[in-house]
């Protein structure tokens, strides 16, 4: 299943909690609904940018493995 | 005039005395300088109002020397009090509803991690029970001094398994296969090889390996991965001091309205069998850890630990490295025969 995202951010080399940080930001400046695309390294990242996201009340659609690490699709609430 | 004196004196000496046991179960403790004593005041989870700090600074400054200790069981200790200033000390610490701790064979005030209220691993309201059984149960006297703790998840930061009796708090995940999207997260989250990926790429927990983190449950993008049920694992007879014993872990997924007959049971099982001077962790020694279970059983049933459970994995790694092999083996108290939901080397989703 292919969820087109509105936003990108490539977030691959950045450590926590900066990448969590930069992923809340960015989908503070999007509207109820829209969705953003987020690469997180596998490791640490993507165990845990998606616990912040879910405890925020985002709605996380879809992971995937990319290239070293992992593609992200939130569903900003 | 004479007996009126007799009588006065006959007072002082009694309120002398009174004040002596009040001092040893009131939690003052006399300090290396004469005269001078620490105050214990109460603090269950070491949690209070920022009214009561500022009220116990004050205190401090007006009576002490200005500085407070913190107790390694979250009680703050105000320093350097006259004995004379007690009555003083006590009263205005009251008006702003801090309570004094205690000293000496006694069950303790309990302390406890912040829990599940706001701490993000938390699985259990640590806070809420700490508060709740130094009501029910702080100054019930016993034969040496009984503490207890609270911790809200596997990682223990409080201590539950260096206590008399202690708790901390497990989750049990379990799978909703149609939300599961197979994007692996849990498999990863897991620290201790307990799950894997399945042919139809599902994730499958082994049991006896599950440490009932709930790491899985909170990385799942999907709420697949969810509680199936939430409980304490149950401590007794730890204690660091110069002979330190470690726990015996007793008793697994105790849900919350079972913990107040937990303490009951094993404070009653302690008194009867104790002796004067003897933590609970050296009468089990003495009595044989069995006699404890079998009072147990009554109040937990099923949630028992057996001897088999403490041979899997995840007791192996729950507990301190190579302290199970020294245990006395846990003999049948009847009925006891390990987990209630799976035979040894069960594996589900």
């Amino acid at each position: 299943m292919e969820h087109q995202a509105v936003e990108s951010i490539d977030l691959r080399g950045t450590p926590c909690p900066l990448n969590w940080v930069k992923t809340k930001l960015r989908l503070e400046g999007m509207g109820a609904g829209e969705l953003l695309e987020v690469l997180l390294d596998d490791g640490d990242a993507i165990l845990n940018v998606p616990r912040s996201v879910k405890s925020e009340g985002h709605r996380i659609i879809a992971v995937s493995p990319v290239d070293s690490g992992f593609r992200l699709v939130i569903e900003r609430a | 005039m004479k007996s009126k004196e007799r009588t006065q004196s006959n007072e002082s000496a009694r309120a002398t005395e009174a004040r002596a046991e009040d001092l040893k179960a009131g939690g003052f403790i006399p300090q290396r300088q004469k005269s001078k004593i620490t105050v214990r005041c109460k603090a269950p989870g070491g949690r209070m109002t920022s009214e009561r700090l500022e009220r116990i600074a004050e205190v401090a400054r007006t009576y002490g020397n200005g500085t407070v200790h913190l107790s390694v069981r979250q009680s703050p200790e105000i320093l350097y009090i006259d004995l004379a200033d007690l009555d003083a000390v006590v009263r205005e610490l009251g008006e702003a509803g801090q309570e004094i701790a205690s000293c000496g064979k006694r069950f303790r005030v309990t302390t406890a991690c912040g829990g599940c209220e706001y701490n993000p691993n938390g699985w259990v309201d640590s806070q809420l029970l700490a508060a709740e059984m130094t009501n029910r149960f702080f100054g019930r006297e016993t034969p040496h001094k009984f503490k207890t703790c609270f911790a809200g998840c596997v990682i223990d930061c409080p201590r539950a398994r260096d206590t008399d009796l202690g708790f901390h708090g497990m989750v049990e995940p379990t799978l909703v296969p149609d939300r599961c999207t197979s994007c692996g997260l849990c498999v990863r989250s897991c620290r201790d090889g307990a799950l894997s990926t399945d042919d139809e790429q599902l994730p499958l927990r082994d049991h006896d390996r599950c440490i009932s983190c709930g790491d899985c449950i909170k990385v799942c993008p999907f709420d697949a991965m969810i509680p199936k049920r939430i409980g304490h694992a149950v401590y007794v007879g730890g204690k660091h001091g110069r002979h330190p014993h470690v726990a015996y872990p007793v008793a697994q997924f105790v849900p919350d309205e079972h913990v107040p007959a937990v303490i009951e049971t094993t404070l009653r099982w302690y008194r009867e069998y104790g002796n004067r001077g003897e933590r609970i962790g050296d009468t089990l020694d003495r009595v044989g850890i069995d006699s404890y279970r079998r009072a147990l059983k009554s109040v937990v049933g099923d949630a028992l630990l057996a001897a088999a459970d403490l041979q899997k994995p995840k007791w192996r790694r729950l507990f301190y490295r190579g302290v199970v092999d020294a245990f006395p083996p846990y003999g049948d108290v009847g009925g006891a025969t390990g987990e209630s939901d799976g035979t040894p080397g069960c594996r589900e989703h």
